[in-house]
């Protein structure tokens, strides 16, 4: 049977707060699907859904051809969920907690340990300090190990990067990217643009409501504005001055650059000219100005604003 | 520029792990100040030393014009800390939770007043000023958190991962409360995981098992680890090691 996920239909509510509202996507097999969207978007609710652990109100999600509501004692042996907030037991060592997840699943940590190995090896030598001890990125490794020991062919992982630093992180993607090499599908949540891009797809997830579902490149073509990148002595005010520029769309802190965002009827040949004469008659000394590629971060924010 | 805080081979050990290594630095009067590594390389540790919480194995550090080890009390009332997991009290309002933290900085009714009004318009929240706080999104809470961390006119006040989980349009928003601040004359002292945020730094350290590794400002250290951006820098100190 497939590893997909079809979403059809699905929305919740709580109270007053409409957290998902009719939300439909497919995620193909051996893909690793990105839920990208702000704090309260839904993404979490989305998750608790097709992890079996909320009923939806209306709609309906099949994962791994199984219905998450009338199949979920079945469905649960295929999945392994990693929720955003660590859920190990911190009283629990490193090798207690792997070894209990296994249990619970009726399996070994014999039996799969190759398909941890490459992960769990890196916290092996801490197995046996308590896992509330560990740092972010040896809880997060542990946690991943945790959610794959029963050989699950759907990953479902909650903001694995949030808290984590750069190089954990990115060992962290390179791991995800073997676990899709041994056809496991997985729909990953995330705040950072960085990880969106490593996405194969990627659904904007908003107020409940899905914008877009994409390639990242896909969500970067369908980008209108042209960018520029400004660069000065003074940061933070040339920002503020070039949100008062007459072209401008918009203007937000990128890197080491400041993002110009024009309105794409403004840009014309004379477009350099003129920003470089507005920043001269601002006074702002050792400018740099070049043209700059939208990335999914622009996309991001534009989608935000909308 | 004033040096508004110094350490002197700062040092904590738990046991016989050296969690921060005789780290020396100084920090100037409003300036932005980014304070990297990665999970477990000391950061924390060294924020609860700085922040009067924990105290030094050896080594000196004044915070505020105050040896923190000898005053941490007098460091206490000069200085604001957010923590990444502490945010505020879910179950109070936005106007009882600045409200608590005026009174708990010994703050006059009628300074909290005027405060509370001031916060809440800047933040452009005044007509949500009854919500409690765990109704509120994530990027709410931490500017909030922020705001509240600044309501006794501190010194200095150290962000430890403040934007972690908050969505780049926020993270932003958040940055702009920084550079305000800043411009005020407060000290900031900032921890952080997002790389494009170390550029947003007037200058940053990079602390790898307990140590600091490197101190300069984000365009001299690209120049040094002959880097285009700060994750190449991160990612050639990180690995050095």
């Amino acid at each position: 049977m497939a590893a997909n996920i079809e979403i059809s239909g699905i929305s919740k509510q709580f109270g007053t707060v409409r957290a998902l509202d009719n939300v439909s996507f497919n995620i193909n097999e051996g893909e690793i699907f990105g839920l990208i969207g702000p704090d309260g978007a839904g993404k979490t609710t989305l998750f608790r859904i097709l992890a079996t652990l909320l009923l939806p109100d209306n709609g309906t999600a099949r994962v791994a051809g199984l219905d998450a509501v009338k199949d979920y004692r079945a469905l649960r042996l295929k999945l392994g969920y990693m929720p955003g907030k660590f859920s190990l037991y911190q009283d629990l060592t490193v090798e207690e907690n792997l070894r209990f997840f296994a249990s619970v699943f009726g399996a070994t940590i014999q039996e799969n340990y190759d398909l941890i190995a490459p992960i769990y090896s890196q916290i092996e030598p801490f197995k046996n300090r308590r896992a509330g001890a560990l740092s972010g990125g040896m809880k997060q490794k542990l946690a991943l190990s945790c959610a794959l020991i029963h050989r699950p062919e759907i990953l479902l992982l909650d903001e694995p990067g949030t808290g984590v630093d750069p190089v954990s992180r990115q060992e962290f993607w390179e791991m995800l990217s073997s676990l899709r090499k041994k056809g496991i599908t997985m729909l990953v949540s995330t705040p950072n643009m960085d990880e969106a891009a490593l996405c194969d797809r990627v659904a904007l997830l908003q107020e409940g409501r899905i914008m877009a579902v994409d390639t990242p490149e896909g969500v970067v073509r369908s980008f209108r504005y042209p960018l520029w990148a400004v660069r000065s002595a003074e940061m933070h005010r040339l920002i503020e001055d070039l949100r008062q520029f007459e072209g401008a769309a918009d203007c937000y802190a990128f890197g080491s650059f400041a993002r110009l965002k024009l309105y794409p009827s403004y840009e014309d040949s004379g477009t350099e000219t003129r920003i470089r004469a507005y920043l001269d008659e601002k006074r702002h000394r050792q400018t740099e100005l070049l043209p700059a590629e939208a990335t999914i971060e622009d996309c991001f924010i534009e989608y935000m604003k909308q | 520029m004033a040096v508004v805080i110094t350490t002197d081979r700062l040092t904590r050990k738990f046991g016989n792990f050296t969690a921060v290594n005789e780290i020396s630095f100084e920090v100037m009067q409003g300036e932005i100040f980014g304070f990297l590594g990665a999970n477990g390389a000391g950061k924390t540790t060294a924020l609860r030393m700085l922040t009067g919480l924990l105290t030094p194995t050896s080594g000196v550090a004044t915070v505020a014009g105050f040896d923190v080890w000898k005053y941490p009390e007098m460091v206490k009332k000069r200085i604001g800390y957010m923590s990444q997991k502490f945010s505020l009290y879910e179950d109070l309002s936005i106007r009882e939770n600045i409200r608590l933290f005026g009174g708990i900085y010994g703050l006059s009714r009628p300074t909290v007043r005027t405060k509370t009004d001031d916060l809440l318009r800047k933040l452009d929240i005044t007509g949500e000023a009854d919500k409690l706080v765990g109704s509120l999104p994530l990027g709410w809470k931490q500017k909030l958190a922020f705001s509240a961390a600044l309501i006794h006119e501190p010194r200095v006040v150290f962000l430890d991962e403040p934007t972690s989980g908050v969505d780049p349009l926020t993270r932003r928003q958040f940055w702009e409360l920084i550079y305000q601040a800043a411009a005020d004359g407060v000290t900031l002292m900032v921890t952080t995981h997002y790389m494009e945020e170390a550029e947003y730094c007037d200058r940053l350290s990079m602390m790898v098992d307990g140590r600091i590794e490197a101190l300069d400002t984000p365009p001299q250290l690209k120049k040094q680890y002959n880097a285009t951006n700060m994750d190449e820098v991160f990612r050639a100190i990180a690995r050095k090691n």
